[in-house]
């Protein structure tokens, strides 16, 4: 009878003895788990989302005493539905994108900083990775939200803080924290004869730095980089504590708008899931193909 | 040209009593050789002998404890001393080729050129086809280091290293990673380079090589070096017990 052989998923089979390897209890973490969990969600997912939402109302209903119809509930998130995607979801992803851009920007920066060869900067770009890497976002939030003026003053010139600039600055900094994570693992994932054969070459540092070993890493940071910011777009709610209208707090401002009827909570909020998911999944699957792609290939 | 004096008839490469350790590790325990300008000379020795901490020592990848080191009457330990200067004069060709994978055999060769001496694009590409044209890879400017094999590869890094004009070619091993049938396609363009007066240091395992084209053969054990002499007199009358042994296992 053919075996497979461990570690080859090609059709190699054989009917000599093979020598399994130990099986591990749990995988080790990926760089890219929330993806992979993500991808591997299965496709009915999203329906079996939309059956609790269309059931909810019925035993809602039963409780209340009210009789309120199904096709009701679903005609008020109807009506609701374009407000909550082209307001508040768009804020969402608008949130996201900046977050990114000035988390990646410092990101890149600490990363560097990380793998210099002068020990105040690598330890001071060490501690500050840690620090946000490790700190609850909700409570980086609240200090920035509280301790950021609602507005700047730069020479006579009045400059208002926004809320949701606030809520940018203080995601960013785990994004930044993490990113940092991924340029210096990936600088880290260069072989050393590599800076060695440059060295040899008369290469500076920086030349060897931004010439030779970036270049060859750059790929192997994007699918790690596309799992942060899944991760970034998910955890967005939060914002909403402070009062940033992104999708959930609108959501919770239109439920208000109609009179607070518990038959509406869960087809809204399941509707907001179904968007999270619908957003994210694509970028999730993306993300492990890519993944695969960049893959060291031994 | 260095302004410190030194001139062809002195040793272009020059050691003394260098000592190295790695933590508590000694690797070399005084090593003395000088190397003239033209020469070929051929380190061999078993295995953690210290042959390829030596080699590498002479450009500076890896620092020494005691001794001195001159390449060109320039001390290489100098902590004053300007360590890309040095590098510029002395090549290195590396056991795994070390090619950068990103770039092809022709960017390979050109990078160095034109980001670290600063010279002008046309001049550098022209040399560098002809620097590949030299080692018999023609055709092969284009392609990646992953599109060539081993022996290929080496050859590319051999153009790479050569394009930066060294006075000494180190080669670390360059053809233990190689298979049988490659080795020598490698060989034959070192061995025209020692023919163009390119002074070599080499470290190698290959007993007739070594035999037919050094000038002198230094061997190595623990860390010192045990007999050192022209091919003729090392092979087939050597000295030292230990040289005895080693020759009598490898040849």
């Amino acid at each position: 009878m053919p075996k497979a052989i461990p570690g080859l998923t090609a059709a190699a089979r054989t009917d000599l003895p093979v020598l399994h390897s130990h099986k591990a209890l749990y995988a080790a973490a990926s760089p890219i788990g929330f993806s992979r969990w993500l991808a591997g969600l299965p496709l009915w997912f999203p329906l079996m989302l939309a059956a609790a939402a269309a059931v909810w109302p019925l035993t809602a209903g039963a409780q209340s005493g009210s009789g309120e119809s199904i096709a009701g509930a679903f005609e008020t998130l109807l009506r609701w539905i374009p407000f909550l995607l082209f307001d508040g979801f768009t804020f969402t992803v608008l949130i996201g994108a900046a977050t990114m851009l000035v988390g990646t920007l410092l990101g890149v920066f600490l990363g560097l900083g990380q793998i210099s060869i002068h020990p105040a900067i690598a330890k001071l770009s060490y501690f500050l990775t840690q620090i946000f890497r490790n700190s609850p976002w909700l409570v980086l939030l609240f200090i920035v939200m509280l301790s950021f003026p609602f507005e700047l003053n730069i020479g006579g010139l009045i400059i208002p803080v926004p809320d949701w600039i606030k809520a940018v600055i203080g995601l960013s900094l785990p994004i930044m924290a993490n990113i940092s994570e991924i340029v210096r693992g990936a600088v880290n994932s260069v072989p050393s004869a590599q800076w060695e054969a440059a060295e040899s070459l008369a290469f500076t540092r920086q030349q060897t730095l931004w010439r030779i070993v970036l270049p060859q890493c750059i790929k192997r940071m994007i699918p790690p980089w596309m799992n942060w910011y899944a991760i970034l777009t998910m955890a967005t709610p939060i914002v909403s504590i402070l009062g940033v209208e992104e999708v959930l707090n609108l959501t919770r401002q239109a439920i208000e708008a109609e009179n607070n009827r518990p038959v509406l909570l869960i087809p809204f909020y399941s509707f907001v899931l179904l968007i999270f998911f619908l957003y994210c999944y694509p970028i999730a699957r993306w993300t492990v193909r890519l993944e695969r792609r960049f893959a060291v290939k031994l | 040209m260095n302004g410190n004096g030194w001139t062809p008839d002195r040793p272009i490469v020059s050691l003394k009593d260098v000592h190295k350790s790695f933590g508590s590790l000694q690797v070399l325990k005084g090593i003395s050789l000088d190397v003239m300008k033209g020469e070929v000379v051929c380190i061999i020795g078993p295995s953690g002998s210290g042959k390829s901490t030596l080699i590498r020592c002479i450009n500076a990848l890896n620092d020494i404890q005691q001794g001195s080191i001159t390449v060109e009457g320039q001390e290489v330990h100098d902590p004053k001393l300007d360590k890309l200067a040095l590098r510029k004069k002395v090549g290195m060709v590396f056991q795994q080729y070390n090619l950068f994978p990103h770039k092809t055999a022709l960017q390979n060769v050109m990078m160095a050129p034109l980001l670290v001496l600063k010279r002008n694009r046309e001049e550098v590409e022209r040399r560098a086809r002809a620097l590949l044209a030299k080692v018999r890879l023609q055709g092969k400017e284009d392609s990646y280091p992953g599109e060539l094999s081993g022996g290929q590869q080496q050859r590319v890094a051999i153009a790479r290293s050569l394009a930066m004009n060294p006075g000494v070619m180190l080669f670390d091993e360059v053809t233990a990673a190689l298979d049988p049938e490659t080795v020598k396609e490698v060989l034959v363009t070192i061995k025209e380079l020692a023919g163009e007066g390119m002074t070599c240091i080499l470290v190698t395992h290959e007993m007739g090589f070594a035999r037919e084209l050094a000038d002198r053969i230094y061997f190595t054990d623990k860390g010192v070096i045990v007999e050192h002499g022209p091919p003729a007199t090392f092979f087939d009358r050597a000295k030292d017990p230990r040289t005895r042994e080693f020759l009598s296992q490898i040849l």
